[in-house]
């Protein structure tokens, strides 16, 4: 088990009456190497097989890219792979059970790679069901996949996707990358949202070996599942939003479980060695001038195998009613950083919406509005995509012009990547 | 000099005795309990709840006293009394005071509230602080010396207490020794030691260290007047304190003669704020013994912390008060 760590940054001091407290509270996750070894972990690779990835030379570098994920797997891991079309069907191995990777099976499975053809439709729900299918078998341990589309998901509704996504909830962590750009980003953002999993886009698809290689590499080094932070608030205290905010913008608001009276636990999924901040935003109810009050317990909570929970790291967020104003009205500058990022983010993807939807007007506000945030953040990679889409006039007022004619990769890995935020630190930068 | 009993086996001891010896129980000094000297309080004291834990109700969330809300510690001679005041939700202010060979060695800290685990800080940079100055001076130190090496090491201590630069607890420092001829002070920070005068040849009431704040360096500087220099907001910011992050430190030492009976105060801003001129204090300190000139120091200090309560309480507020010449030195003076 690796060593988890909360850390919580805010400004506690409230004014007379005040009851919104927020907090960022960083979990921070060390030495998972040797534990993720040991961790009993399956995987599951889902290739779109569908007619279009026959277009081009998507297919076989999709092939290569399953190959090379495949090869990273390392021994003892469960894993199979999966091809999606109109349906979900096993590919290695052929009886929707998970082999046990070893260099025999590893080969047997790159030959059934190697062997895929295209043809069909589109219908990820079904391919989310089979891989949670293979993976309930598995049990316990790290359960992830690496789910690839290269188009719309056209046949299934909207809501039969929702009810496979409900269906599969928790079943495992689940990476989506679109390839091409026939994909719609909404959906595949939604789909890695409900999966705990992250969306990209892979334009070039020579660019999705490298990129199966590092997500098959990063879910090798995850040591823990199902991780949730509990959230315990006073009597009459509720959390109005919890997000994580780095590395990417997640609203965990609505993922609560109730656990406890006065408590609820939000899903965070799988750990290896790495740093998430979450912004937490709690309402209590008001008290006196030096009061102070325990406004959240966060605790880092996993199950321990034997229908048990282990807690693995705990913090407080703290109000405190003042009539100083100078502390009171101070604003946490995390806090207000994460909270420009979240506006950043909503920034783009409302800009791009009013583009598509032809609307000039809101398109160049809101853009126009993300560039400035762009700035504030010091986010260059967002900065550079916008750049793509609106030429920028005055980058300090946020005046922007859209461009007559945008790639149409360009406004989708501006759109797909706008979640992705910069991680602040408390000494600044 | 009569002999009192030991307050744990009844054995007659003397004012110089540091422990009892018929049992080994301390005689002298006292200082700030620490937070989890006291049991805990059953019920919360806001909603009744019995789950407390970690300090704070697991119904309603309040933060449980610890037991430093109102502290008091005597010593045969001296007193120092220590509140949370009005504002604050914690004590942060922290004291220490021994009596030990014919000297009263008191030092008060004060916590600062923008940095982690400040109540931490002033109770470990008190205590050390204390520990050394006796341990120095019972092994014959000289006392300026004594006074710097204590600063020291009570700023390792606290120093100790980081995690890391960035979370690193900090603290004000003054200590004072009082001894049959002199009064030693030293300090960091903004918590100060006034000479307040009874008169009778003793040189007037006098603030006796300088404060390492903003204010103080303006009005140094000639930037400011003293009144524009505390008006500011960032009067109280300190430009010297102990901490891991403070770097190198450079104690400020002082020995002063009194010449003459009298008092010597050792207090955080939350007394001096209301009263930072010494002739003020003093004032305060005469108005505190008008009628009985022979009133206890704890009374002194109480009077003292309350005239800081009634003017709002905006901070803790800890007061030490240690009377000069110390009694049983023999006093060449007549009494005040």
């Amino acid at each position: 088990m690796p060593e988890f760590t909360i850390k919580v940054d805010q400004n506690r001091y409230l004014p007379v009456g005040g009851r919104e407290v927020h907090a960022i509270v960083t979990v921070e996750a060390t030495g998972a190497g040797a534990a993720a070894a040991a961790t009993s972990a399956a995987e599951v690779i889902i290739i779109d097989t569908s007619g279009s990835m026959s277009f081009g030379d998507k297919m076989a570098e999709a092939k290569r890219a399953a190959k090379a994920a495949v090869d990273v797997l390392r021994d003892g891991v469960r894993f199979a792979v999966v091809a999606g079309f109109n349906l979900a069907r096993p590919v290695y191995p052929a009886d929707e059970t998970l082999a046990v990777a070893s260099p025999q099976t590893r080969e047997e499975a790159k030959r059934a790679i190697g062997r895929l053809d295209a043809s069909g439709g589109t219908a990820i729900g079904s391919w989310l069901r089979m891989a949670h299918k293979l993976m309930s078998r598995h049990g316990a341990g790290v359960r992830h996949a690496i789910l690839l589309t290269d188009g719309k998901n056209q046949h299934e509704t909207p809501a039969e996707l929702d009810a496979a996504l409900a269906e599969v909830n928790g079943g495992f962590v689940c990476d989506c990358r679109g390839v091409g750009t026939d994909w719609e980003v909404a959906e595949l953002r939604k789909i890695a949202s409900a999966m705990l999993g992250s969306v990209d886009i892979v334009a070039d698809p020579r660019d999705l070996e490298a990129d199966f290689r590092a997500m098959a590499e990063k879910a090798m080094g995850k040591a823990v599942a199902d991780v949730a932070l509990r959230v315990w608030t006073p009597q009459n205290g509720t959390v109005k939003f919890l997000k994580q905010v780095a590395p990417s913008l997640e609203d965990l608001t609505g993922r609560r479980v109730e656990s406890a009276p006065q408590s609820g636990d939000y899903p965070t999924g799988t750990w290896g060695d790495e740093i998430r901040d979450y912004h937490l935003c709690v309402q209590v109810p008001p008290s006196d001038v030096g009061r102070q009050m325990r406004a959240a317990w966060v605790k880092l909570v996993v199950p321990d195998g034997a229908g048990g929970e282990q807690v693995l790291a705990s913090g407080n967020v703290l109000a405190e009613w003042t009539d100083d104003e100078a502390k009171s009205t101070q604003i946490n500058p995390r806090v207000a950083d994460y909270t420009g990022q979240a506006e950043l983010a909503a920034a783009i993807q409302e800009g791009l919406a009013a583009r598509r939807e032809g609307d000039v007007d809101t398109a160049t506000a809101r853009l126009g509005r993300a560039v400035v945030l762009a700035r504030q953040a010091g986010n260059e990679q967002i900065g550079r995509l916008l750049e793509r889409v609106v030429d920028v006039i005055d980058p300090v007022t946020g005046t922007v012009r859209l461009k007559k004619n945008v790639d149409k990769v360009d406004e989708m890995s501006l759109d797909t990547r706008s979640t992705k935020t910069v991680r602040t630190r408390k000494d600044g930068g | 000099m009569k002999a009192a009993g030991c307050p744990e086996c009844g054995y007659p001891v003397l004012p110089h005795h540091g422990f009892c010896e018929a049992c080994g129980v301390p005689l002298r000094g006292a200082a700030s309990p620490a937070p989890k000297a006291r049991a805990r309080p059953a019920e919360c004291v806001e909603c009744g709840s019995t789950e407390i834990s970690d300090g704070f109700c697991g119904q309603c969330g309040l933060r449980q006293p610890d037991g430093r809300e109102h502290v008091e510690v005597t010593t045969p001679t001296a007193a120092g009394v220590s509140d949370r005041g009005r504002r604050h939700s914690r004590n942060e202010d922290a004291m220490a005071v021994v009596e030990t060979g014919g000297r009263v060695i008191a030092v008060v800290c004060d916590g600062v509230s923008s940095a982690p685990r400040p109540e931490e800080a002033s109770q470990i940079a008190a205590e050390t602080g204390a520990a050394m100055l006796t341990a120095q001076l019972d092994a014959g130190a000289d006392t300026e010396a004594a006074t710097r090496a204590a600063v020291l090491r009570a700023g390792k201590a606290v120093a100790a207490l980081a995690a890391s630069e960035h979370e690193a607890p900090a603290c004000t420092y003054v200590s004072a020794v009082v001894d049959v001829g002199a009064v030693t002070v030293g300090w960091v920070g903004d918590s100060r030691a006034y000479w307040i005068s009874d008169g009778t040849g003793a040189r007037p009431s006098t603030v006796l260290t300088a404060d390492d704040s903003w204010a103080a360096q303006m009005v140094e500087l000639g930037v400011l007047t003293p009144a524009q220099a505390h008006a500011d907001v960032r009067a109280h910011t300190l430009t010297s304190w102990l901490g891991a992050d403070a770097g190198e430190l450079r104690p400020r030492v002082e020995r002063f003669e009194p010449g003459g009976p009298g008092a010597v105060v050792l207090c955080t801003d939350g007394l001096w704020n209301y009263l930072p001129e010494a002739a003020e204090l003093a004032e305060a300190v005469h108005r505190a013994r008008a009628g009985d000139p022979a009133r206890p120091p704890l009374e002194i200090a109480g009077e003292l912390v309350r005239t800081a309560l009634d003017a709002g309480g905006h901070d803790n507020v800890t007061v030490v008060l240690i009377p000069f010449p110390p009694p049983e030195a023999g006093s060449p003076y007549p009494a005040g």
